[in-house]
Formats: C-alpha cells, structure tokens, sequence
C-alpha cells in the first residue's frame, strides 16, 4: 500500500482548505464556525433534527457534480474530503445581490427570528437547483428537515413557489462555477488512504473496499461510520470516543445499485436519497414511507447499510426489508457470508457481527408479481420522527387464498421482528375480514411492546393490530388513508 | 412635491422586517456569533441526575482537574444571593446547595478554554443524594398535600351554589392541558465581559433585559448600575427568554468578574429544554350548569398547575388562566380557582398566552360538553353564550366588556369559510366512510391585554436626531423576531414624516433605557410604541417652537411633511431644518414614557380592570382523522382576526399564522413525557416534535378584520397580536373530537385531552366505541 495521505482537502465556498489536525470526531459545524468564523450556519440542537446547520455538500461521481444538503451539526469533519462545501455565505453575488431564493423570502415575509432562515435557504436552495418550478409536495418534502418555530411555514412555501420571479440560474455561482469546482475537486483526489488525527483521535478514510477490509483488520474494534446520522449524536449528545473511526462515505464502490431479474443489490453506503432511484420502478409501495424517513439532509448522508448495521430496534428501513426478503453480505478479509437480514438481529444492542466484519451489500427480491405489499410507519409527528410502530405487509395471494406472508415490525420488541405467529394465523386461510380478526388477536403472542416517550404499549399494542386491518381493507378497496389536501 | 406624497415605510403599511435581509443572509448576529475577545472562557453546567433529595457530598476535584479547566463555580461561590427568582421569593437558587428539587437543577459551573472542554469536565463530577421521594404530576401533588408555591387566586360573580343546584343540566369533569417546551430555535446563551471596578457587561438572549441585570447585580452583589445587558435580537423567545436567562447570565457574569476575562455560557440543545421552565401544564376540573338551550347557568371551576419546584411566573400566570377561564362566553354565577401546585419538575414559566391558553381550552370544553350533552352544533352553543349586552357584559374579575366585536367577526368568518355547509358534508362523509372520519370546528378568542400586574404597564425610548437629520431609536423592547424594531420605527417615521430608512435602529440596552418590563404579554408594540412616540413627539414640540420663533409664525403653520417640513408658505428638506435646529441649539435628542391608563387590580378582592382593552379572533379548522391508528391530519384552517388598526398587515399577519401553528402544535404532537425517575425523556427535537411544513394546513386562509380600530387611544388604533392568535388552534382540538365524537354518533363528549397525539385520539375513539 501506498503512503497514506495525513490530511483533508476539499473546497470550502470558493477556497480550497487542507487540514491535518482533525479528529474523527471533529464535525463540519464546529469547524465552520469556530475556525472559519461562517457564523451564518447556525447551531440549533446538534442532532441533525432542526436543520438550523443546513449546508451543501459536493461530490464527484466521475464527471457528474452532485450537491446535497446536510446538517453539519453531525457531518463530521473528516468525511468532506474530496467534497465542496456551500455555505450560506457564498450565496450572495460578487455585486451584493440577493440570491433569487433569499430575494424571495424577503419578498414574503419569510423570516421572523431569522435563526433558522440560512438553514432554510439552503434546502430551498438545493430545492432549486434540483427543480426550477417545485409543487406545494416538493417544497414541504424539502423542509422536512427545517424546523421555523415562528411563522408556521406559509411564506416560506409561498417564496419557495416563487423563487423564479427573482431570478434564474444563469447567474447562479453553483452553475456558472460547476466546471471550474469539478476540476479542482479532480485535483484534490489522489486514490490514496487518508490518515488524519487531532489528539490521538483518528480519522480513517479507506482507499476502496479491500482497502476497507485491510483497516478493519488492523482495527477490529474501529467505528465504522458511513453517512453518521447515528453515530454524529454519539460524539455531540454523549461526547463519545470514535477512535479510530473508519469513514465510508466516499466509497463508489459501495454506492453501487444493481438490479438483476429477481433482485435489487444496493451497496451499503447507498443513502436513502440515491435509493429513490430504484423506489418507483422496483418497490413503488414504499414512495410515502420513505419520504417519511428522517429529513431530506437524513437522506442524503444516512445509509441503508448504516441503519441496518447499527442494530436499532425502532431503525425504519429494517422491518420493510425483512418483509421483502432481504439478505446481508457481510465481508471481511476472510471472505463473505450471506445471510437473511432478520436473523441479523439477535438481541437489543446485539448484532450478528464479527470483528473485521462490514456490511457490504444488501439484496433485497423484487416482489413477485400479484404479491401485495405494504409498509406503514405510525409517529406522533408526519415528517421527520421516529416510528413508534412501523409494519410491513408482503403477502402472497393465490385464489383468496394467502399462500405466503412475511409480516415484520418495527417499535415493537428489543430488534425489529417477523409477527411469525400472524404469519401462521393466515397462512392457507382465505384473505377475509375473519382470518384478519382471528391474526389480529395473535400479535399478543409475537410481542410485548414498551411504554416510552413515543407511545405505550397499549398504543402500539392496538395500532400494530390495527395496521394489518388496514392493510386488508386497503387492499379490498375501501379508503383507509389519510390523503393530503392540497392548496385550492 | 404633490400632494399625495406619502414616506416609505410608515404606519399601516405592509413593511418588511428591519433585518430581513440579514436574515437570509446569514450576516444577522446572535450572540453565538459575536467575534470572541482573546482570552475568551466558556462555561458550562453540570445538572442533578437527581429529581428530589439532599447533596450529600458535592465533588468536583475531578472536574477541576480535567484538561482545559480554570475553575468551577458552586453556591459557595456565590459573593450575593443564591437567587434569581423573578418575583422576589428567592426559591430560584443559581445553584442547587443543600437539596435538588428537580432532575436536571444546575448544581455546579465548570469554567474551561472551549466549550468542549467545560462541557465534557461537567460529566466528571461526583455528587451524592439522599433521595427523597419525588412528585411530577399534578394530581399527585394534590393528592399528597405539596404545596402552592404561590397564593392561588380566586373570582367570583354570583351565586354559584344556588344557580348550579338550580341548572337544569350539570355536567362535571376534568381536563388534563399539555406542556409545552418553547423550542426557540437559538437557545440560551449569555457572554459576560468583565470592566472597571465592579462593572460587568452581559450580552443575554433575553426579552427582559431590566430584570436579567437586576438579578446579575443581585446575585453578584453589586449594584444595577455596574450591570449592563445588551440584546440585539433573540433566535425566538415564546415567554422562554423572560425570567430564564437571568441563571445564565449570572453565571457568565459571575466567572468573568473571578476569572477576569470574557465567559460565555451556551448550553446544549438537551441541557437548555431539561433545565429550563416550560408552558404549565394543568389538570383542570369544571362544572358547568346550563338550561335546554345550551346557556350556561352557572360555572365552578378549579385550575391546578404543574408550577415545578419554584414560584418563578406561576403566580400571574395560573391568575392569567382563569383570567381566561370565560374567554368568550358570559358566566352569569361564577367561582374560579387557581391552585398553583409544586412539583419535583423544572420550574415552569411564561410561554405566549401565559396561562391563559390553559383557561380558554376549558372554556371551550365546556361548550362542547354542553353541545354533545343537547345534541347541538357547538357552535350554536357557542353563540348563545357571548358577551352581548348590559346585563351579559360582565366577566368573573368584574371587569365589563366594552369592546366586544365577536357577534360580527364571528359571523362573517362562519360565511366566508361556508362552515354550514361544510359541516353538513363533514356529517355525510363520516356516515358514508367507517376509518376515516372528519371534523370541523369554529372556536373563538378573547384576549385581554395588559399586564396583570398594573406597574409593568410602563416603558421608555430614547430618540436623538443626529446634526446630519438621521435618527437613532432606541427602547425597552426587544427584538425576538415578531418585528417589534420595525413596528416602533414605522411609528417614530409616521411622527417626523420621514421615511423608514432614515431611522436607525438599535439593540436594546439597560444602558439608554432604565426599568424596563419584558417584552411580554403582547405589550412590545403597545408600550414601546407609545413611548417612542411620546419622544419624538417632545422632539417635535421644540422644533415647532423653535420654528414658530424663529420665522415669527403661528405653530400650527410648522408642519412636518413627507420628509419636509413645512414652514408657512416654505418648505425644507428634514436634513436642513435639523441642521438649522442644531445651530440655533435646540435639544434634539428626548426620552419618552408611557403608562398604560385606566387599569387596576385588586387582586385580593377579584376586583377591577386588569385589561386595557381585548384582542379578538375566530378560527374554523377542518380535520381528518384515521380511525384505526389514531394519525391526523389537518386540512384546512380559515381564521379572522382582529389587531385593530394594524401598523403592519404584514408582520400582524406572520403573527397569526405562526402563534396558530404554535398552538397546534401545543394541543397536538408536542408531549412532554417524564419517566418514573422524574426524568423528562422528551428534551429534543428528536423526541419532542414541533409543527414542520407539512403540518400547517394546506389550505390556510389568514384574513384581519380590517373594519376593526381600537376604541382605546392606542398607538395609533392597533391592537396587540403576539399572543391571541394562538388559542385560535383550539379549533383543531375540537374537529379532532367531531371526528372522534362521530364514532359514538356524536352522542358522547370525547374529552379529547391535549395534546392530542395519534396515541390520545385512538385511546379517545376506543373509549368511545365501548361506549363510554
């Protein structure tokens, strides 16, 4: 192996930075903050969940240039290499002009307290530039991650619809810029290894995957950390140690989707926003859910892999996986094993995991013609909350008769968990409101929920049952579901 | 210039916030954001891990030790009082001494280079109990005897016992009414610079400066006026930043005098919503008697609120609850009583509607009660239950209600947002469909404004015009995002006729403006507004006289003009006449004041005139409602408001539309929830969930009653707007019970509690499917 590079380079508005003295646990707010004194993104919890800290991050993917927003509150520092940041202050035209999103918030009254307008600005900016003329869904999607606690949303929608009448991107620094950053980004990426560490905490990033496996080896007990949704609240709300922590993010070849006939094979640094490519086509019952999950910052930097791997018994993603038959591939230097994604799961903080062992891939079947499926995520708030129950329905009907059922939730026990006992409850019964009563009593005997702070169990005892009555009234037409209104 | 010639930026016109374009910018300053002097220390809290008992060892070697550390801070370490209750009581301790009273009291500060540093050595302290068994909920409270940590109030009107024992229908029961964390997306900070002698300057997020250098002086003992504290602006406040800050800035007041440097004290988004005092929740028990047509007869009715372990607000805060405990709606024989009880929880404080919230939502409980009770439409029962004429004019605090506009405001929003029809719909649809079920309510607010407590009814500016003709405004009011800056300067522009942007406006600052009261009660503009026109007025007064001498003219033919003034038949630009002003040495610089007139309160006898005037306003909020989960959502809202004659439809209209989703938000998805340790498990945004985008209503028609004008001789005829449109949220709780009510054929009052989680409103539909 080649020496590895001992610091982290990328591009910081219009000035490239090349810092050395970082720690694993150094995060991007704090640096831009108190380093760089751009004190327009501003810290409002620090656990990526009031997007006050919205910046955007750049990455080169070959010749394409893709930015993202995300929180920096709990993007860590290290992971930014080879990346272009976008602060708020790089919005503003070299002549002072607004940008067309500000002019706009300014036009409709946008802003009260202004703490959570740069942060606001820079999702309605990503918003922008990923769409010029955004519907109402679009723009409330984009805010998912922005908390305005005071003017209740309505003129920052109406600014976010009206952004184009004050101007367009041609003058944008983001468009007119592009080729110049992408060239600069190329010359910061050197395929090497990068070792940096402030104070004996040690921040690795791998050169690819053998690399990967080749770190892990040598540090057994590293933190791997891929898009740090979960693991930024170690270090910011428990003040953990993450040394030596092993960064993911930037490996393409994790990114990877492939889709096969009978399957689709994500690599496990795929986010949950780059997933969306495969939601429509592949697994068009999971579109709502998904946008339920986390914000759109969440999205961008959390992983699929990450919120398996981490073993939490409330993560969304596993229950929808499990019901559709998804396997692992856990790697490590001694090969690959494959296994399915619920026996992953053993006890509350306790996962089928080796030393030197990483998620790799995960696949996940497509669903087979005439199954019926359906994931359902119940929170107290809409958007960007944590499931108090999350069901998964996929079930396999022949001549009303139900032939197959893989029924698996989240919320609901100490790992997410198959409702083996109303599988077996509907399993060769015909698909009737009868055989859904007599499956619904059975829950009783798959879990035993707790009481905390997003539900009691009786909560999610009767809702969990009820989510399956759902599923079967749903599926025999009649309305069950809450449908938006939208904007006369 | 023609005659139409209006200056920009004047009043009643829709003005855009004064840092708007700093907002967005990101080049607005918070207090975070301030360059740091060399040298600058940060501090940080260390919190009992403890809900109730005695300190019996407090060791804080490690955290003295740890790297980065120059001191810590204890209550032995106190030079004055261990003290910043905002009333005076002293039972708010800076520090827990002898005892912890709530899990998550400051015990201790640790003093370090970063913030990192004092943050992670807070951790390393070793504090020994003696537990004592703990109290969080209020009924427990009741039920043990713990004590009001205040006099609780009590009106009355009437003959209860006879008119109730008379009713022909009596209906008791009880209410259980949320907290609510303010959730102001900056939170606390001070920065605290040492000076001269005893002299210490605090930068505090506060919207009371007066009282946060009363208690920094108190507890440092020395005197107020070697304290100044600054603010700018605030990252949103609610009532969180009035009687709070004061622990934080006495603490960087504190190191900064010891350590002789610059301190600043941020705590963590966590440590901020655990230590600091939230809305009251309360349990609330009534009774209400009425006749067949739904009029009420008679009411009883008892308020008991989670205060926490000290008095803090509590007192006029649970005295604004049943102030509020009519809102709209004559008690013809009334008894309220207010019992403000301790808990083993933080101390609870001011939060928009101060209390008051708390009272309304009871009030309309009852209407409900009595509509489900008669199988009527609430809003009827609502109807015949305004205040009206003499006779059905007077409120529980024998107070007579002059300016009510509700009979007219009330109806026109039930026409404009076709709530009969609707409501017809609504009732078809919920028979038609079995699982998802819809509702609709109107619900009305009365809000009295003033503060209870009459001295706080005063407030002071200070205006100079400057030898070049640009003005410098200043107050005692503070900027928290409601636009106040922007409402006073469009006042001091419409006084001189000049336009807004020659008026420069500045931070607040103990320094230009003495005694102040918090920018609370929804007072800011009010008070503020007056005072700065009562100082520019002063101004005037001598540019007139001065004039008048000066071209031997009657004053009257002084006029000040579109940014001109008139001088009999000549005219000069503002700039001139000031500079002319300056040479022949007229003072041109003047502080004002204002009281508000009128008011009293006798709080002992439940007598007198606590409000100046009331704020009036409606809401219709549509729902739907899943009936298998229990999950919501709201459809469409149509409010109609009244602010008077509005300096800024703008700005008034942004305080409508955010206080309703506040208010939402309160009687919704935001749950406080403590543990059996008398921990609170929901102190973040992660696990305490405020209104995002997609929870407003999608369809939300915000209209001002635009024939309205205060009848009061307020600035300029508006009324004040921060707090009233708040409680117009209560229309979502009560179309979340319609559409609960529907599962029982609207047979069975739901008694839908707030707030109204997923979790409350399928509990609520169960209930009333098993029938009761």
């Amino acid at each position: 192996m080649s020496t590895p590079r001992t610091e982290i380079r990328f591009l910081l508005n219009d000035r490239d930075v090349r810092l050395s003295a970082v720690g694993a646990s150094d995060t991007l707010l704090d640096h831009l903050r108190l380093a760089q004194r751009l004190t327009g993104t501003k810290e409002g919890c620090a656990e990526g969940d009031c997007g006050a800290c919205t910046v955007l991050v750049g990455r080169r993917t070959g010749d394409q240039l893709v930015y993202g927003s995300v929180n920096a509150c709990i993007r860590l520092l290290a992971s930014v290499d080879g990346c272009h940041v976008v602060t708020v202050e790089h919005l503003v035209g070299s002549d002072g002009a607004l940008h067309p999103v500000q002019q706009a918030l300014v036009e409709h009254h946008g802003s009260q307290c202004g703490f959570c307008t740069p942060g606001i600005v820079m999702s309605l900016y990503a918003l922008w530039m990923s769409t010029l003329a955004p519907s109402v869904e679009d723009v409330e999607v984009a805010l998912q991650g922005n908390l305005c606690r005071c003017t209740g949303y309505q003129p920052i929608i109406d600014a976010a619809l009206a952004v184009t009448e004050h101007g367009s991107p041609a003058n944008d620094v983001l468009v007119t810029q592009r080729g110049a950053v992408l060239e600069r980004l190329k010359s910061l990426q050197d395929g090497a290894r990068v070792e940096v560490s402030r104070e004996g905490d040690m921040a690795i990033l791998p050169s690819n995957v053998s690399d990967l496996a080749a770190v892990l080896t040598e540090y057994p007990g590293a933190t791997i950390v891929a898009g740090a949704t979960d693991v930024g609240l170690w270090i910011t709300k428990f003040m953990r140690t993450i040394s030596p922590a092993v960064f993911i993010g930037h490996l393409e070849e994790l990114q990877q989707i492939t889709i096969t006939d009978h399957a689709v094979t994500i690599g496990s640094g795929v986010t949950y926003t780059q997933f969306e490519q495969v939601l429509a086509s592949e697994f068009a019952h999971m579109d709502e859910f998904w946008s339920r999950i986390g914000g759109w910052q969440i999205r961008n930097m959390g992983t699929i892999g990450g919120n398996i791997a981490n073993g939490s018994p409330i993560g969304d993603t596993p229950p929808a996986l499990i019901a559709l038959g998804a396997t692992l591939t856990l790697t490590s230097r001694a090969g690959r094993r494959v296994l399915p994604l619920e026996d992953y799961f053993i006890a509350y903080g306790e996962q089928d995991l080796q030393p030197g062992e990483f998620v790799e891939t995960v696949t996940i079947p497509r669903p087979a013609p005439g199954c019926l499926n359906a994931v359902y995520k119940i929170s107290k708030r809409r958007d960007e909350d944590i499931s108090a129950v999350c069901g998964a329905f996929s079930l396999t009907i022949s001549d009303g008769i139900v032939e197959a059922a893989r029924i698996a939730y989240g919320g609901m026990a100490a790992t997410p968990k198959r409702a083996s006992q109303v599988e077996a409850a509907l399993v060769g019964k015909p698909w009737t409101e009868e055989t859904v009563q007599r499956a619904m009593a059975a829950f009783a005997k798959d879990f035993t929920p707790l009481s905390d702070w997003r539900a009691s169990a009786e909560y999610r005892a009767l809702s969990a049952r009820n989510l399956l009555r759902r599923f079967y009234l749903d599926h025999q037409g009649q309305p069950v579901r809450l449908v938006r209104t939208s904007a006369a | 210039m023609s005659a139409e010639a209006v200056i920009q930026g004047g009043v009643h016109t829709d003005e855009r916030h004064d840092s708007a374009h700093k907002h967005v910018t990101g080049q607005a300053e918070y207090i975070d954001d301030m360059m740091e002097p060399v040298g600058t220390l940060h501090a940080y809290l260390g919190l009992a891990e403890l809900a109730h008992g005695e300190i019996t060892k407090l060791d804080l070697a490690d955290v003295a030790q740890a790297p980065g550390v120059v001191g810590v801070l204890s209550a032995k370490d106190i030079p004055g009082h261990n003290d910043v209750s905002p009333t005076g009581r002293h039972d708010d301790p800076v520090f827990a001494h002898t005892h912890v009273e709530f899990h998550g009291q400051p015990v201790f500060a640790v003093i370090a280079e970063t913030r990192d540093a004092a943050r992670r050595a807070a951790t390393l302290a070793k504090v020994e109990y003696a537990k004592q068994h703990h109290v969080t909920d209020v009924a427990e409270a009741m039920q043990v005897d713990y004590p009001h940590v205040t006099e609780p109030l009590k009106l009355e009107r009437g003959d209860v016992g006879t008119a109730m024992a008379g009713a022909p229908h009596r209906i008791k029961a009880t209410q259980r009414v949320g907290g609510q964390d303010h959730f102001y997306l900056e939170g606390h900070i001070a920065f605290a610079f040492p000076g001269e002698d005893d002299e210490v300057t605090v930068y505090s997020s506060t919207q009371h400066p007066s009282e946060v250098q009363h208690l920094v002086a108190h507890v440092l003992a020395i005197r107020s006026n070697d304290v100044t504290v600054n603010v700018r602006r605030m990252g949103g406040a609610f009532g969180g930043k009035e009687s709070q800050p004061a622990l934080f800035a006495a603490v960087a007041a504190l190191a900064a005098k010891r350590f002789g440097r610059a301190v600043k004290l941020r705590p963590d988004r966590d440590d901020d919503m655990i230590a600091t005092g939230k809305r009251h929740d309360f349990l609330n028990t009534y009774e209400v008697g009425f006749d067949e047509e739904g009029r009420i007869l008679a009411v009883d009715g008892i308020y008991a609120a989670r205060c926490g372990f000290s008095a803090d607000l509590s007192g006029p805060v649970t005295d604004r609850a049943l102030f509020h405990a009519d809102n709209a709606y004559f008690y013809p024989h009334v008894r309220l009583r207010s019992r403000p009880m301790k808990t083993n929880t933080v101390s609870n404080t001011a939060f928009r509607g101060f209390g008051g919230p708390q009272g309304l939502v009871t009030a309309e409980r009852m209407i409900e009660e009595i509509a489900y009770h008669l199988g009527k439409d609430p809003l009827e029962i609502r109807k015949a239950n305004f205040y009206a004429d003499e006779g059905r004019d007077v409120t529980p605090y024998h107070q007579t209600v002059q300016d009510n506009i509700l009979h007219q405001l009330v109806s026109e929003l039930e026409e404009s947002a076709e709530y009969a029809s609707r409501r017809q719909a609504i009732l078809e649809h919920n028979a038609a469909n079995p699982v998802i079920k819809k509702g609709l309510a109107l619900t009305p607010v009365k809000f009295g404004i003033s503060f209870t407590a009459t001295w706080f009814n005063q407030a002071g500016a200070l205006v100079h015009i400057y030898n070049d003709g640009s003005i410098h405004l200043n107050h005692g009011g503070t900027e928290m995002g409601q636009g106040l800056f922007t409402k006073v300067a469009q006042v001091v522009a419409d006084c001189f006729q000049v336009d807004l942007d020659k008026i420069k406006i500045t931070g607040t600052t103990t320094g230009k403006v003495p005694n102040t009261s918090a920018t609370a009660a929804s007072s800011g503009t009010d008070l503020n507004g007056m005072a700065a026109a009562n100082a520019a007025d002063q101004i005037k007064a001598r540019l007139i006289d001065f004039a008048a001498e000066k071209y031997s003219i009657p004053e009257d033919q002084v006029v000040f003009e579109p940014n001109t003034v008139r001088i009999g038949n000549e005219r000069k630009s503002f700039e001139e006449f000031i500079k002319e002003a300056y040479m022949a040495r007229v003072h041109l610089s003047a502080a004002g004041f204002y009281k508000t007139p009128e008011i009293h309160w006798d709080r002992e006898a439940g007598k007198g005139r606590p409000f100046y005037y009331f704020a009036y306003g409606a809401a219709v909020s549509e729902v739907s409602v899943d009936t298998l989960t229990g999950e919501y959502h709201v459809d469409r809202v149509d409010i109609l408001h009244d602010v008077g004659r509005s300096l800024n439809p703008a700005l008034d209209k942004g305080q409508i539309e955010g206080g309703f989703v506040q208010g939402m938000g309160w009687l919704t998805t935001e749950e406080l929830w403590w543990d059996a340790e008398g921990r609170l498990r929901t102190h973040a945004p992660s696990t305490y969930k405020i209104p995002l985008a997609s929870d407003r209503p999608p369809i939300f028609n915000v209209n001002l009653a635009e024939w309205s004008k205060n009848r009061e001789a307020t600035i300029r005829r508006s009324k004040a707007v921060g707090e009233p449109p708040l409680m117009l949220a209560v229309s979502v709780l009560e179309a979340l019970s319609m559409a609960v009510a529907s599962v029982a054929d609207y047979k069975i009052c739901p008694r839908l509690d707030a707030p109204a989680t997923p979790e409350c409103v399928l509990m609520a539909v169960e209930r009333l499917r098993g029938g009761a």
